[in-house]
């Protein structure tokens, strides 16, 4: 209880610049800086005005909110899907590694939003363009991750793996996935702030819902409150999204600090 | 030396998966096994040649990279003191954490409609959205840097008689270097990614972002946009390749801890 608070103490800069913010913009009010409180009002109204049958979310949120959320998670799955399988073989083979890395090297150096034209043409506006450019930008850490993961596991594991006439199965679910946990969720962690800002600039160019889409529209309605409301929306999300994969990792990964604090 | 064999062994390796790569893929394409509105590789390597001589391409690419450099030059030149500052005041430091974490996640790319409208000039836009994006790890690795300096050797210096200013230049900075190089090549390839995202985004914008709006459309477009795709991961390799090298060669002494801290 006592650290909890401490650490809630340790947030007092928050409500500080809150309010500084609050007063200023209130001093100065230019056009461009609307006041806290106003976009406090307006993220209340965008989201949160709703019937309490659909716990108060509005149509905005179903509309918009829901249907990006489903793409960056989808994306996401999938290219962590691809990257791990892909990476764990490539890590276990060092043969197959050498063929392939100046492909990934070179694939991960390119700027995924220079390939957009590309996905916009071959999938035409819609969510499978959106999809295929997450994926295609931020399956290369999850990719790298699994291949170091995977190539520097430790021999003496292996040899009693061997010794003990584990299965090929059970050599991969026991030794080498997690002793590659660490640097596989390392990988998804990057790959998810990646995903966020791949969806932002996805929906900006080509789709017709999502927050890309509504950010857009708020710049072209010059609708200030409501463009400061989805920034916001946008780093609330990145702050969950890190966070509730910093806990998933903490659960998963508990043997690996304890075994870590230990030596 | 059976280090450079093996190293000879897999570049060979890493020839032969390059271009058993273009061979399927063109094998695949010709055969009728891939949809053809998915260009062959033999097309958009001749557009890549192509764009070698074309004028506007060249003229993107220098723009983009004005941009980029200007962007790099402006938060390292503010975020390394910043950063050197945070690290040294450890209350300053714990008082302002709360917020870099919360502006931190802040996809830069959503800035771009608020910066268009504070700003007018794309230039500005341009370079602020550059800033946002690329200010993180150098601020972040320069903070750790400095905060992690053994303090063995500042107290000795300090017991020598030598001032703050001293032990700044002389052991923080010194020991922090390789670290902060390390935060200025991670900005360094996120700043080309957003300065393309940004041109990307709208009319008025120059550099290689324009270029691709401008020839998706036309003739080839599609073999093109991938020969411009390419030749921008050729600038992100050759950047990121002068920053490892430099650090290599500026901290020879250091390469035994040189990890990434981000």
């Amino acid at each position: 209880m006592r650290r909890a608070g401490a650490r809630l103490a340790r947030l007092w800069i928050i409500p500080v610049a809150v309010l500084l913010w609050e007063a200023v913009t209130r001093l100065a009010q230019g056009a461009y800086f609307p006041p806290p409180s106003a976009i406090a009002a307006e993220m209340y109204t965008l989201w949160l005005s709703g019937p309490a049958s659909r716990l108060f979310l509005t149509d905005t949120v179903s509309e918009h909110v829901w249907p990006s959320l489903g793409r960056l998670l989808r994306a996401w799955v999938e290219a962590g899907l691809i990257g791990v399988v892909l990476g764990v073989a490539l890590g276990r083979s060092a043969r197959l590694a050498d063929y392939v890395d100046p492909l990934v090297q070179f694939g991960r150096a390119i700027p995924p939003p220079t390939l957009l034209p590309l996905f916009l043409a071959l999938f035409s506006i819609g969510p499978e363009m959106q999809i295929a450019t997450i994926i295609f930008g931020i399956v290369w850490p999850v990719l790298l991750n699994s291949i170091e993961g995977a190539r520097y596991v430790d021999r003496l594991h292996l040899e009693t793996a061997t010794v003990f006439r584990l299965s090929r199965a059970q050599r991969l679910l026991r030794i080498i996935l997690p002793e590659a946990a660490p640097k596989i969720f390392a990988g998804l962690r990057l790959s998810l702030s990646l995903a966020l800002i791949l969806m932002v600039i996805s929906e900006m160019v080509g789709s017709t819902d999502g927050i890309g889409y509504s950010l857009v529209l708020a710049l072209r309605e010059s609708e200030l409150p409501t463009m400061w409301a989805w920034i916001l929306m946008l780093g609330i999300l990145g702050l969950i999204l890190n966070a509730i994969l910093i806990g998933a990792e903490r659960r998963i990964l508990a043997w690996h600090h304890r075994e870590r604090q230990a030596t | 030396m059976s280090d450079s064999r093996s190293l000879g062994r897999r570049v060979m390796r890493g020839a032969i998966g390059v271009a058993a790569f273009f061979a399927v893929a063109e094998g695949a394409a010709r055969a009728g096994l891939i949809d053809s509105s998915v260009p062959r590789v033999s097309e958009v390597l001749t557009h890549a040649a192509l764009l070698l001589v074309d004028p506007a391409f060249l003229t993107a690419v220098a723009e983009t990279m004005t941009r980029w450099a200007v962007g790099l030059l402006l938060t390292v030149a503010v975020m390394v003191p910043a950063g050197v500052l945070l690290g040294t005041f450890s209350a300053v430091e714990r008082a302002l954490r709360p917020l870099i974490e919360l502006f931190r996640p802040i996809p830069s790319i959503a800035l771009i409609p608020l910066a268009i409208l504070l700003l007018a000039d794309t230039f500005l836009v341009e370079i602020a959205i550059i800033m946002y994006a690329s200010t993180w790890p150098v601020l972040i690795n320069t903070m750790y840097a400095v905060r992690e300096v053994d303090p063995l050797a500042r107290e000795t210096m300090r017991s020598f008689g030598f001032g703050s200013g001293a032990i700044l230049l002389r052991v923080s900075l010194p020991s922090a270097a390789p670290f902060i190089l390390t935060g200025i090549r991670i900005s360094a390839s996120i700043a080309l990614i957003v300065a393309i995202s940004t041109e990307l985004f709208g009319p008025g914008f120059p550099g290689l972002g324009a270029y691709l709006t401008f020839v998706q459309s036309g003739a080839d477009g599609i073999p093109i946009v991938i020969a411009t795709a390419m030749w921008a991961g050729v600038i992100g390799l050759v950047v990121n390749g002068v920053f490892v090298a430099a650090g290599r060669r500026l901290f020879r002494w250091h390469h035994a801890r040189g990890g990434e801290a981000v």
